[in-house]
């Protein structure tokens, strides 16, 4: 992340940061996650998951700040984040997309 | 004798070991997870009141074990079928007086009605106004999408004026209620209204009015894809949350003569009414004590399931002993028949 | 088990079938009542009002009858034994519930103090016009119970026995007295706790993840577990499989409605419960139940003076209706006289079990007041000829 000033607490501020998980089955392509999430993490992809709906992807990783709010407001319990170490700009996170093999 | 038929039950997910390999939604543990994915359709709003429900039955930490729910019929009243808490799917419009039968017969549960606008003021309407006006201690999550949604689109005590339904073709012209003004009228205590996008906001709701006692009413707006929103060109539910996003405005403590919904016109929403008041059970047991003293004995907490003569109801803390055989009663002091013999 | 103590108000006691009727669930354990007023009913929740606070019950008199039988329904579910009490009308609007706890299989007991009908009838005065609804009365196949007392006595003990009925085989029982028996006064002998024999509402011993609400072991009643012991169980009117969960199939409704049906269908034998006198060698006999019974006393003294062998089936439990006794009966006699206070309801079913081996007729009385005993007399002298 680019600063134009740095702030004096550069060094001691903690971003949270959050890694997606989507069970993509469960997806049913509402889009809600996509639209509300705060910093635009996700798209609706193009792949189609098992019934034939297109879920979303992490499109901007490690900009996912575990704010939760695609987890709250998904109707199918299909997405959430968990939180990952917080760190200033610059850290990676990988977001991973769940098939899951218990059938669902 | 009939054998009963063996359906392809999927065994309920384990709990989660210490250090999972790949985490689970956080609702895992309070969902039936073999009934997931569930019936309502893409872009339709009552998943995610269910969300925002067990959020707030967490964080409040209430015993679950202790927790009922009841619903009615309904898209909405299908939520009792998918919550991991001991759960009632009655008839269309009577989940709250089901629940007032749960909560009078053991007082220490907390108990859910979970139903929807047409189920709990259209054919329940009598049951919501004489239980908020006993300020029957239950907490009512109406989930409003305006309309009749499981059978097909009918119109529904809340659909607004000049919308379509499938029995108002050429739109609505019946006068729908105003439901918090309706809740606050007839005594409920706490009353409050949000959209299924005020996700937050409807999660400390529900947290608050968890902890409060009385008659709680929170009137969820949802979006209703497939009905209400095709029926009235609206687009889908996605539409509507975008709707609720751009129209809905926040006013705690409004007046609740002036929360009426007109069709695609703003939404308030907030809570509108917060108050302390005794509960029927309160005022019950307040009654009888002036009035009987001593002699009052009231229903246990635990409820009135009595097992051995010598307790006054049972302990329930754990699975009971069948009794080895079944007695019937053969006593029939009968003096007026014949000789008695079969 | 013996009954509680608490609820049993032991002594000889001059009531009325409604009061003794109130006295008999409590002496049975039950601590909820929802009802809402109506003739000739209403004196049931009064005595009850008046006694429950004093031994840990709750009473509460609901917004109708709907919501009375939902309420009663619900907490069934917490393990209370529970009742409610109503007359024609209110039977009426409380079959969808009935259904309900017919389908979720939740015992409780429904008291219907019988009185001319049909709609608003005749509020003050007696009939015995319901005892077709009491089996058919909701939409579907189940099968319920019913009994009929014939005295205030017999209404203290049937409620117990109404109670025990609803226990062992968790159907929703109805109590079908009459406005006569129900506002009749007469000595009531209640016996002390110990020497009443209650079913007590049986918990099953499964632990939470083993429990499936309606398994079946090896009868067709499944384990009970009540709402608030942490077995997080569903149930539902829907047409359900054994964990409760609702299943559109044709396969699961056929297990679900054979077992609803059968589970009092083919206990019906262990069930019945009549009184019968004289039959053997009869060559007519009387199929009463209620307070025509006791009408029918009479009638049958009368006949016998003029010489004609009358035999009588007092029915205590009138559904499941006595099918075996009544076939078997049927090729043994000439007919069968079946008096009853509306224009033929049991008759048919005497009818049909006798299936033309024997002669059916009906004294019918539309309601307002009990038989005229030489009506009954006449159609014993017409058939026995």
């Amino acid at each position: 992340m680019k600063y134009w000033r740095k702030p004096l607490d550069y060094d001691r501020v903690t971003i949270p940061r959050g890694e997606v998980h989507i069970i993509a089955d469960r997806c049913k392509g509402c889009r809600f996650c996509v639209e509300y999430c705060p910093k635009d993490v996700l798209e609706m992809s193009d792949e189609f998951n098992i019934k034939g709906y297109h879920p979303p992807k992490v499109v901007k990783h490690g900009e996912c700040v575990d704010c939760n709010l695609c987890e709250m407001v998904c109707p199918e319990f299909a997405i959430f984040s968990v939180a990952v170490e917080g760190a200033t700009a610059g850290d990676v996170s990988t977001s991973k997309v769940q098939t899951p093999k218990e059938g669902h | 004798m009939s054998k009963a038929v063996k359906h392809s039950a999927e065994k309920v997910a384990p709990p989660e070991p210490d250090v999972p390999a790949e985490p689970q939604h956080p609702v895992t543990p309070y969902l039936r997870m073999d009934r997931i994915p569930h019936i309502w359709c893409p872009t339709c709003g009552i998943g995610t009141v269910v969300r925002c429900f067990v959020d707030a039955l967490v964080q409040s930490k209430v015993d679950l074990d202790k927790v009922a729910i009841c619903s009615g019929i309904g898209c909405t009243g299908r939520v009792a079928g998918y919550l991991k808490l001991d759960a009632f799917h009655s008839t269309h419009g009577r989940p709250i007086p089901f629940a007032t039968g749960l909560k009078m017969g053991r007082p220490e549960l907390l108990v859910t009605v979970f139903s929807g606008d047409g189920d709990l003021v259209g054919i329940g309407g009598n049951h919501f106004i004489h239980a908020a006006r006993r300020n029957m201690d239950l907490l009512v999550v109406l989930v409003n999408n305006f309309i009749y949604g499981m059978t097909g689109g009918q119109n529904a005590p809340t659909t607004p004026l000049t919308a379509r339904s499938s029995t108002m073709p050429f739109g609505n012209f019946e006068r729908p209620f105003n439901l918090p003004h309706l809740a606050e009228s007839c005594g409920a205590t706490y009353v409050a209204r949000w959209t299924s996008l005020h996700v937050r906001r409807l999660t400390k709701s529900f947290r608050e009015a968890i902890r409060r006692k009385g008659f709680r009413f929170i009137e969820v707006i949802a979006p209703c894809s497939t009905l209400y929103a095709r029926l009235n060109k609206l687009g889908d539910g996605f539409s509507l949350m975008q709707f609720y996003h751009d129209t809905a405005v926040v006013k705690n403590n409004a007046d609740t003569r002036e929360t009426a919904i007109d069709f695609q016109q703003r939404i308030i929403c907030g809570k509108f009414v917060d108050e302390e008041r005794p509960t029927f059970i309160d005022m019950m047991h307040e009654h009888y004590e002036k009035v009987l003293g001593d002699k009052y004995v009231p229903t246990p907490p635990e409820g009135g399931l009595l097992s051995g003569p010598e307790n006054e109801s049972s302990s329930a803390s754990g699975p009971r002993k069948k009794a080895s055989k079944r007695k019937s009663s053969k006593k029939a002091a009968n003096k007026g028949g014949g000789d008695g013999a079969q | 088990m013996k009954a509680h103590a608490a609820g049993v108000l032991t002594g000889e006691h001059y009531l009325d079938g409604d009061f003794a009727c109130g006295e008999g669930a409590m002496a049975a354990g039950c601590r909820f009542v929802a009802g809402y007023p109506i003739t000739p009913s209403t004196e049931v929740v009064e005595r009850i009002a008046k006694r429950f606070p004093m031994i840990g019950g709750t009473f509460i008199q609901m917004e109708d009858e709907l919501a009375s039988m939902a309420a009663v329904v619900g907490a069934s579910w917490t393990g209370t034994k529970s009742m409610t009490v109503t007359s024609g009308p209110g039977f009426s609007l409380m079959m969808e519930n009935i259904g309900l706890a017919a389908m979720m299989e939740t015992p409780c007991v429904v008291v219907n103090v019988q009185r001319g009908g049909p709609s608003t009838g005749l509020p003050t005065m007696v009939g015995q016009a319901d005892m077709m609804q009491a089996r058919w009365g909701s939409h579907g196949d189940y099968e319920i119970i019913a009994l009929s007392p014939q005295s205030p006595q017999e209404a203290f003990d049937l409620t117990i026995e109404a109670f025990n009925l609803a226990e062992q085989y968790r159907v929703p029982v109805m109590f079908m007295m009459d406005e006569c028996v129900g506002h009749m006064t007469e000595k009531v002998v209640i016996p002390k706790p110990e020497d009443i024999e209650i079913v007590p509402r049986e918990l099953t011993d499964k632990p939470p993840e083993e429990y499936l609400p309606y398994a079946l072991d090896d009868n067709m009643i499944p384990e009970f577990a009540r709402a608030g012991d942490g077995y997080r169980f569903h149930t539902t009117g829907l047409t359900h499989d054994e964990r409760g969960y609702p299943v559109m199939s044709p396969d699961c409704q056929r297990v679900s409605v054979t077992r609803l049906v059968d589970k009092i269908r083919l206990n019906a034998e262990k069930i019945a419960r009549y009184e019968e006198e004289q039959t053997d060698g009869a060559d007519v006999v009387l199929v009463t139940y209620g307070i025509t019974a006791r009408v029918a006393r009479r009638a049958i003294e009368l006949s016998r003076r003029k010489g004609v062998k009358v035999g009588v089936i007092r029915l205590v439990v009138v559904w499941p209706f006595p099918e075996k006794l009544i076939r078997e009966l049927a090729g043994k006699i000439k007919a069968f006289v079946v008096p009853e206070i509306n224009y033929g309801q049991i008759s048919l079913e005497v009818e049909r079990c006798a299936a033309g081996k024997a002669t059916t007729t009906l004294v019918p009385h539309m309601g307002g007041g009990v038989h005229n005993p030489m009506d009954i007399v006449n159609a014993i002298m017409e058939a026995a000829k």
